[in-house]
């Protein structure tokens, strides 16, 4: 290739990113000037590249300064810009443009059932509350001199669960916790899942004991939403099921693995 | 080295719970459980009443008659509306505890379910057992021609 260049014949240009313009209908919220949430729309000039974050960025950046949203990594790990686009639960940036109906407006807004904060900053204490309180640590009593020892499908029996990057898309996309908030959501019952079949945890009987409440997985309806939200692809409601037969048999062991 | 000196991780978040029946747990699998069964009742219920024999031309009056006069069909029936009375009632108790956010709503709105629940029973499983399509002190002429057998 590098030959083929210094022999002075062009490379042939690189094609050109298409370019497209969008308009973002953003749910605008500033506590200390409305009393109610507001839309407002943006037109940008985007390329094919471009995720839902840029378009953001390029909003907070070149146009309104006083747009407020979370993000940290960018790139689909910290799971802190979970938010509404176009009426489902996605990360800003792992959702492209061009994956979207670009020739309509694109509708961002903050996740629901939380308590807005600001634009598209919900309060997070709620989410995290429930996930503290399904325990979510390994609690063992041995203390091995290296490391715990474990099969490949043991391991295997809690992949999925283990992806979670509590970025509450799942939690915040569940009917019934829109309801009263008082539902522990999918997102804690993942995280309950993980330890509950993880083989070098012994607080299975604790955790089964926490969500067996009013407020645990029976609240669940089995809608899908958090599947289908899950920005990791966690089968979520597998797992919530998964819980609920090992609550009913008594022991995360005797529940069958469904393939 | 060694981890022997690290600590115990802190007491739980929440209090330990003390033991009790779970009415939740066992109102989901009464929903399964009831659901399968009604499956199989409903569906026959609804095969013999509408299909089979003469079909939806032979339901009239002597034809219930006729059916609860037999046991099978009273057990049958007692079944389906004992089973389906108590599985739609939790469901509405569901959907109420759902949506019914003002404590006091909630609280009616549960009682009026529990209330019509167990007068519907109540008159139901009257009805099925105490059925007499030929009552002794009827007015003359208003009975079925099927009793003049007697």
């Amino acid at each position: 290739m590098s030959t083929a260049t210094a022999e002075g014949a062009p490379a042939a240009p690189i094609a050109e990113v298409p370019s497209f313009t969008v308009t973002l209908i953003i749910r605008r919220f500033d506590p200390d000037v409305d009393a109610e949430p507001h839309w407002q729309d943006f037109d940008l000039e985007m390329h094919g590249t471009d995720r839902v974050l840029d378009a953001l960025h390029k909003i907070k950046w070149e146009q309104d300064g006083s747009l407020s949203f979370r993000r940290s990594c960018a790139h689909g790990v910290c799971g802190s810009d979970a938010m509404r686009i176009n009426g489902r639960n996605r990360l800003a940036c792992k959702t492209l443009l061009k994956d979207l109906d670009i020739s309509k407006p694109i509708y961002v807004e903050a996740i629901k059932g939380l308590p807005l904060e600001k634009d598209l900053i919900v309060d997070m204490d709620p989410f995290f509350e429930s996930f503290k309180a399904v325990q979510p640590f390994l609690m063992a009593s041995s203390k091995p001199e290296k490391e715990r020892l474990q099969s490949v499908v043991q391991r295997e029996r809690f992949d999925d669960t283990t992806k979670c990057i509590l970025c509450a898309a799942c939690t915040s996309s569940c009917p019934v916790f829109w309801t009263d908030g008082q539902y522990f959501g999918p997102a804690a019952i993942v995280n309950a899942h993980r330890f509950i079949f993880d083989s070098r945890d012994e607080g299975a009987q604790v955790r089964l004991d926490i969500l067996n409440d009013k407020e645990g997985v029976w609240r669940c309806r089995t809608t899908f939403n958090c599947t289908d939200a899950c920005p990791r692809g966690i089968e979520v409601t597998k797992a919530i099921a998964e819980v609920k037969q090992a609550i009913l048999k008594g022991s995360p062991d005797r529940v069958s693995i469904a393939l | 080295m060694t981890t022997e000196t690290i600590p115990a991780p802190r007491s739980s978040y929440t209090p330990p719970r003390k033991r009790r029946v779970n009415w939740e747990k066992w109102g989901w699998l009464y929903m399964r459980v009831s659901g399968l069964f009604l499956v199989v009742l409903i569906f026959g219920h609804l095969f013999v009443n509408l299909v089979s024999g003469a079909g939806v031309r032979a339901i009239d009056f002597a034809f219930v008659a006729g059916k609860w006069a037999d046991p099978f069909w009273m057990v049958w029936d007692t079944l389906m509306l004992v089973l389906a009375l108590i599985h739609g009632a939790n469901g509405m108790r569901t959907v109420t505890n759902d949506y019914a956010h003002r404590p006091i709503l909630r609280k009616t709105l549960l009682g009026a379910i529990l209330v019509s629940t167990v007068v519907l029973l109540v008159l139901g499983i009257l009805v099925i057992y105490t059925f007499d399509p030929c009552p002794s002190n009827a007015i003359a002429g208003t009975l079925p021609a099927f009793c003049k057998a007697h």
